[in-house]
Order: structure tokens, then sequence, then C-alpha cells
């Protein structure tokens, strides 16, 4: 119990009752929650996930006060879905979460991959995970890709030395650290199938549900808003063709796939302003035209986003 | 003898929570932290060995205590020092620097009077730890001076 905010909810004296809604409050937890409300769409399983580990370490606090200490409740989590799925946005409302109830100091997120953690030569490995490790105390370590840390077909492979200090870390500076791995689901199964130390220090697996078509459409209108452009109804329904065919297509990486997308109409919508000249009026500058999404080469049966300029 | 080099040196030992409220400190300005150690605390020794590489982005003491708790593991006999370096331009110096760990036992310094000509004396310290090689300075004890 460091933190100041901690504190306010239990008077000097401990009182044998405690205000449930008066700790809840304190803890502006649910500021943070509404906040992953509004800028999460979807993910509905993950955020009751969210919700009942939020109470889990509220009640666990409040029990702290009182005296009844059943150890800290290990925070280690394993993120997994396939790409775009919100885990990295996740993560950093992780943080904050974590932070607000006093359970990591600082509530940074340091994101590594196996580049960041393992060495090219004898040696290099420790050094290396270690910076990292210290890097994120106070915080929440998010591996991206964990699984490319354990390479079997490869038995000198120094992967297995960044593990083996995660894993002393993961054990010894709990009080410090919190690691979330992330990957796909199959390949990360593997992963801990292969490193049962890592599945046993981890408390809390989510896994990501891909985006409904509805939901798609929700991200990208929050997108398209947020960066003050506009769909009208012929775009609006351009694009959800557009999206439509797009799940179809082989890498298809959800709420990346629609951010990139939105970000080549950008493109096609300034071009054809430049080519149009003349007089502009704001409306006009921030609408995104039905024919800048129907250009796509995802209508003519082509793949998106490859080569295309 | 009890050395006071650095800042809080004539107070009481810090504890370790008092440590990792002026690691904060620094953290809070910007300054790069490093941890150094030696067997020869003389006070003209400015050049202590450095336990690691300086720590430029940390965001929490609790990492700069693990380099200092495993210093301590290291050289449980030897002095050892945080201290924080301000970058900033026009500054470019220490601006914090205290010691975390000394010997049990110091042994403190010599006197020594040079007679020179005229009458001039010429004054020496000798510290009596440096009498045996380094390494063997400061013998038995827990280390942590407490």
């Amino acid at each position: 119990m460091t933190d100041a905010d901690v504190t306010t909810s239990a008077p000097p004296a401990i009182p044998d009752r405690v205000d449930l809604d008066a700790a809840y409050r304190s803890s502006n937890i649910e500021q943070v929650l509404l906040e992953l409300e509004g800028e999460l769409v979807g993910l509905a399983p993950i955020k009751r996930r969210i919700r009942e580990i939020a109470a889990m370490l509220l009640i666990a606090r409040l029990r702290e006060e009182q005296g009844l200490t059943t150890g800290k409740p290990t925070l280690h989590m394993s993120f997994t879905g396939r790409p775009g799925t919100g885990k990295t946005t996740v993560a950093l409302e992780m943080a904050k979460i974590l932070q607000q109830l006093g359970y990591v100091r600082k509530g940074h997120l340091v994101v590594a991959t196996r580049d960041d953690l393992v060495g090219q030569y004898v040696g290099h490995t420790a050094p290396k995970t270690k910076e990292v490790i210290k890097r994120s105390m106070g915080g929440v370590l998010f591996i991206d890709e964990a699984y490319y840390l354990y390479r079997p077909e490869n038995e000198r492979d120094y992967g297995q030395e960044a593990i083996e200090m995660l894993l002393q870390a993961m054990e010894n500076q709990r009080d410090d650290l919190v690691v979330i791995l992330a990957g796909y689901k199959e390949r990360m199964d593997t992963f801990f199938q292969s490193n049962p130390g890592f599945h046993s220090r981890i408390g809390n697996h989510l896994d990501f549900p891909d985006y409904s078509l509805e939901e798609l459409m929700a991200i990208a209108e929050l997108m398209v808003k947020r960066q003050h452009y506009s769909f009208d109804d012929k775009s609006h329904t351009a694009f959800r063709d557009y999206l439509q065919l797009r799940m179809r297509q082989p890498h298809f990486a959800n709420a990346r796939s629609v951010r990139n997308a939105l970000d080549r109409i950008k493109l096609r919508q300034a071009s054809r302003l430049i080519e149009q000249g003349g007089q502009v009026s704001r409306e006009e500058l921030a609408r995104l035209d039905a024919g800048d999404i129907l250009q796509s080469r995802v209508f003519a049966g082509g793949a998106d986003g490859v080569g295309e300029e | 003898m009890r050395i006071t080099q650095g800042t809080f040196s004539y107070l009481p030992d810090l504890t370790d929570d008092q440590i990792k409220a002026q690691i904060q400190y620094c953290i809070n300005n910007n300054w790069a932290i490093s941890v150094e150690h030696t067997d020869d605390p003389h006070p003209r020794n400015a050049f202590w060995e450095m336990y690691g590489l300086p720590m430029f982005d940390l965001k929490d003491p609790a990492a700069i205590m693990l380099e200092v708790n495993n210093c301590r593991k290291t050289f449980p006999h030897h002095y050892i020092k945080v201290s924080g370096y301000n970058s900033r331009y026009t500054k470019q110096t220490t601006a914090l620097s205290f010691i975390v760990n000394r010997p049990a036992e110091e042994p403190g310094f010599r006197l020594e009077r040079q007679e020179s000509n005229d009458r001039l004396i010429r004054y020496t310290l000798y510290s009596y730890a440096t009498g045996k090689p380094s390494g063997e300075r400061y013998g038995e004890g827990n280390g942590t001076g407490k």
C-alpha cells in the first residue's frame, strides 16, 4: 500500500466494516472501465473479464486492509487472439487499471518483442533481457508474439535464456512487474505446452474474439470521426461492402485492416480533390466519397494493401 | 571511523525505503542514475568502479534497487554509492551522490606529517584499509554496516 490514493478509503483506525461503494469510487476504476467501454468496440468477453479482475483486485486490497492476507494475486496475463483484435490497446488500459488499484506503481507499458529480449551472441541475451525487465519495473511488460522466444528447431537458440530470466523475474519481482504475453491463440498454446513454467505463472488467460462486421463498421466510424472525416450514406454502404469482401480475404487483420483501408481511402480522397481543383468547401474536405472506396482493388477481386499506391 | 562522503553521510544509514525515495527524486529530475563501489574510500578517490552501466530510462526505483542489492551481494564489504547525473546543458555534473552500503568495520585514516624544508609540513591521509591488497580489505562482517 504505497499509493496515497489507496489509503484515502481507510481512516487511521481500521473499522471492521468497509464501505464498498466508497472504496470503488475512490479507486477511480469506474473511470478507466468507462474509458475502455468507450474506446473499444465489441470485445464483450474481454471487458467482462477485466471487470472481474478489477473487482477481484479491489476486494483483495480491502481484505488486506482488514488483515485477511491471501498473498498477492498472480497478475501476469496472456492475451491471445488474431491480429488487430485490440491486444495492445487492452494492455495499455490494463496497466492503467492496475495502477489505479495500486498493484503497479507507475502504470507504463513497455512493449517488447523477441528482438528486444534475445541477443545475437553468447552473453548478449542476459543484459538485454535484464534491461527490458528493469525498464518495465513499476509497470507492465507486454511481450508481443511471445512464442518467437522459443525456437525448438534450434537448440542453441538464445531465446531459452531470455525465457528463463523472464520466468525468474515473474517470480521474484512479482511486486514490481506485471508481464503480459500476447500472440496468436494456437501458437501460444504450443508455446505454453513446451514452457509449462509460463503457463503456471500466468493467472489470467484472455482470448480475444474476432470482430463481427457490425463491430468493424463501428470501429471504422469511430476512427473516421476521430480524424474529423465523415462518411455519407453512399460511402457508408460502399465501405460496408468493402469490409465484407475484405474479411473473406487472407491476412485480414481486423481493426488494423480497417485502419489501413481508411488510410488508403484518405489518400484517394486527397488526390481526387487535388485533381478536381478549384474551390472546395470545408464539408467537402471532410467527406469521404463512395468513389474513393470503390476504387479499391478488393472490388476487382484483388488483395488490398499489397503494392497499392 | 565512519566515512562521510556525499549527501546524507552525517545522517544514520538510509533504509531501503529512504534510498528508494531518493532514487525516485533522481528519476523525477531525469537524472541518469549509476551504482558505484570501491574499497578505497580516500576522499580524493573520485573514481569509484561502476557497477553496470548508468541507467537512463528507468521509471521505477525498484529497478535501481535491484542493481544496488546485486552490488551489495557481490561486494558486501565495499562502499557502494548511488549517484544521479544531471546531463542538462550548463549543468552536466553529478547532482546527487550518497552512500548506500559501507563495511561493518571502518578502520579509518592515519594522518601523516612529512617534514619538509624550512619547517614546512606536508600532510597525507593514509587509509588503514588500503594496507592490504584490493579485495582483502575490510575483512569479515555482514557488509551492510548495520
